[in-house]
């Protein structure tokens, strides 16, 4: 008998459900930033594939009891990106999916920067960077003493690799063999005044954690085939070393006049154009 | 400083063992390592508490806890920043850390963590930190002269400064049980009893009267309710009748016993371990004058200056904080009170 080469038809069945995963999120995430107009929907487009892969996939969670003790944690570092987390934990059921209209409006659950007093399902409360992996060490280390198997996961950017406490923590991680840790790095190549790599280059990145301690792959942050195989293959691994994957994406993805427009770290939309980025998602999620 | 040839003659200086660690006077009755201990003791009883530290366990007397519990001790290196968000980490998941450092460290250097990680967030981390105000004869950069003014901003923190090793020992167990972030002035070595001499327990929030006295009200706080004492005993040969309260927890402030102590007519002085901006003495004026009680306060505190490296006694006495010169200055204020009665 000839050996197939025909594709598993459990993971064909997995892979589409994150792709629709993807699409409803990168949705969920315009409904958000046509609520007011402009916002951090170029990252919240570029994390899209890695937060399904993520919210309907990886972690172990229980959006009705959003603090189940067995739940891996997952902290945003960068709580600018809370459009993307809200459009994911939307997905997820974590809260109902007509609060997106909320966003970043007087008295909603969903700040302009993710709080973890305001939202079921947000950790931490980002926003000042160089925070989250430091927090991460001490969530994993008392998962550690507690005997608990969960995860912790902290997406981080590029831009937030410049600040120096990331190192701290990093280095800390590596000596206390922290491998219930996944650092997943959002590399867009773009920050508040540019590019990253104008910036502040950090490149090479994975060379950098690697020579940290850390276990650490790089894939394309916008193939949800490739990041679903890296971040099992992390979370299987027993090195007792943390471990980090380095997604490179592309602010905007989806949506190819927005991929396509100057880069910006807070994008303007114009009214007229929000109906056209719906149709052009739809189109791209199809093609 | 005269560094002429002649001044370079053998001669009697004070020399570093006057600038290191250990406060205690020759013969003074002394505790070692009273927060190490306590915590032992604490984390015996309450699997919770966890110790950290950013090198500095030796120097903030938590190397007791690491030798003597090993396993509930972590150390992070010389690391501010990334000891603060681990703290801050291990209170999300149920841990009541304590975690040392120099005070100057942790205010000046980690103060975004201390911030937005752990005060923010409300979580019950206890940050216990050496070296507050004029501890060291090193300099500025390791006199924490303004962290209670640059902490006292924060809201939900609770901030500490003991006397002595009874107020830290007594204290410990009711930082763990304050269900949100502290930050208290650690005194380490060596450390003197002084107040288990009076009848007095520390109880977290409250400001509690020492000795009573008709004539002069001393407000004090930390290390110099020591002292405060000391002038008071001083000034009694000399017939002057002195009180001294003690508030040890500077926020939240026990506005009620102050404002009482506050209303009756006496000369008032506050007495700090810490630059006269943004400390006690202003935290006692701000709640005066909400209150409506216009009186003079003389602030007995360091002054808005960068200090002089050298050793302690020397130093305290030239910024006006030894026993010496609290009695002195209590002195000249009553002086022209005396004369107007005598008129």
């Amino acid at each position: 008998m000839p050996e197939t080469t025909e594709p598993d038809p459990v993971e064909t069945e997995r892979l589409q459900r994150l792709k629709e995963a993807a699409f409803r999120i990168r949705t969920n995430a315009l409904v958000q930033a046509e609520v007011q107009g402009q916002g951090y929907i170029g990252q919240a487009l570029d994390i899209a594939d890695v937060l399904a892969v993520l919210y309907a996939d990886q972690l172990n969670l229980r959006p009705e009891d959003p603090e189940w003790e067995g739940r891996d944690r997952c902290l945003l570092s960068i709580g600018h990106y809370a459009i993307a987390l809200y459009a994911a934990l939307a997905e997820a059921r974590f809260f109902p999916l007509e609060e997106l209209q909320t966003y970043a409006t007087d008295d909603s659950r969903l700040p302009m920067s993710a709080m973890a007093s305001y939202t079921p399902g947000v950790e931490i409360s980002g926003g000042s960077l160089g925070h989250g992996l430091t927090i991460a060490n001490g969530v994993a280390l008392g998962l550690k003493r507690k005997s608990n198997p969960a995860f912790v996961y902290n997406i981080l950017s590029d831009g937030e690799l410049n600040e120096g406490s990331t190192w701290e923590a990093a280095a800390v991680a590596a000596h206390h063999r922290l491998d219930n840790l996944i650092a997943i790095v959002d590399f867009n190549d773009q920050q508040a005044d540019g590019k990253s790599s104008q910036m502040l280059g950090m490149d090479p990145v994975e060379a950098k954690f690697e020579s940290f301690g850390w276990i650490a792959r790089r894939v394309d942050g916008n193939d949800i085939t490739a990041v679903l195989t890296a971040l099992e293959e992390l979370r299987s691994l027993e090195a007792g070393r943390p471990r980090c994957l380095i997604a490179d994406t592309k602010l905007g993805k989806g949506v190819d006049f927005l991929e396509d427009r100057e880069k910006l770290h807070f994008m303007s939309v114009a009214p007229e154009e929000w109906t056209m980025a719906h149709d052009r998602l739809k189109e791209t999620s199809q093609s | 400083m005269n560094t002429t040839p002649d001044t370079l003659a053998p001669q009697k200086r004070l020399t570093s063992d006057a600038m290191s660690a250990s406060l205690a006077r020759e013969g003074q009755r002394v505790t070692a390592a009273p927060l190490g201990h306590a915590l032992v003791e604490l984390a015996r009883r309450d699997e919770r508490v966890v110790g950290l530290s950013a090198d500095l366990a030796k120097y903030t007397d938590l190397h007791i806890l690491r030798d003597a519990m090993p396993d509930r001790f972590y150390q992070v290196g010389m690391a501010e920043q990334a000891l603060l968000g681990m703290a801050a980490g291990l209170a999300m998941e149920g841990f009541v850390p304590f975690a040392s450092t120099y005070s100057v460290f942790a205010t000046r250097r980690a103060y975004d963590f201390l911030c937005l990680d752990i005060a923010e967030a409300d979580l019950n981390v206890n940050m216990v930190c050496a070296l507050p105000g004029l501890t060291t004869g090193y300099g500025p950069s390791h006199q924490a002269t303004e962290d209670v003014a640059i902490l006292r901003g924060m809201p939900n923190l609770t901030i500490v400064d003991p006397c002595d090793a009874v107020d830290i020992e007594q204290a410990v167990p009711q930082l763990a049980a304050h269900d949100g972030p502290t930050y208290t002035r650690i005194l380490r070595g060596k450390v003197p009893r002084v107040l288990d001499e009076y009848d007095y327990t520390f109880e977290l929030g409250k400001a509690k009267m020492i000795r009573d006295g008709a004539e002069v009200l001393l407000i004090s706080t930390g290390l110099m309710t020591e002292r405060a004492l000391e002038a008071a005993r001083e000034l009694e040969a000399d017939k002057v009748d002195v009180a001294v309260l003690h508030v040890p927890t500077l926020k939240p402030l026990d506005e009620d016993t102050i404002l009482r102590e506050l209303a009756r007519d006496r000369l008032v002085l506050t007495c700090e371990n810490h630059t006269i901006i943004g400390g006690l003495f202003d935290a006692v004026a701000h709640a005066a004058i909400r209150d409506g009680i216009f009186r003079q306060i003389t602030p007995i505190g360091l002054p808005d200056e960068f200090l002089d490296a050298g050793a302690l006694p020397t130093l305290n006495d030239r910024y006006g904080v030894s026993t010496a010169k609290i009695v002195e200055k209590i002195k000249d204020l009553l002086h022209p009170r005396r004369t107007e009665r005598v008129d």
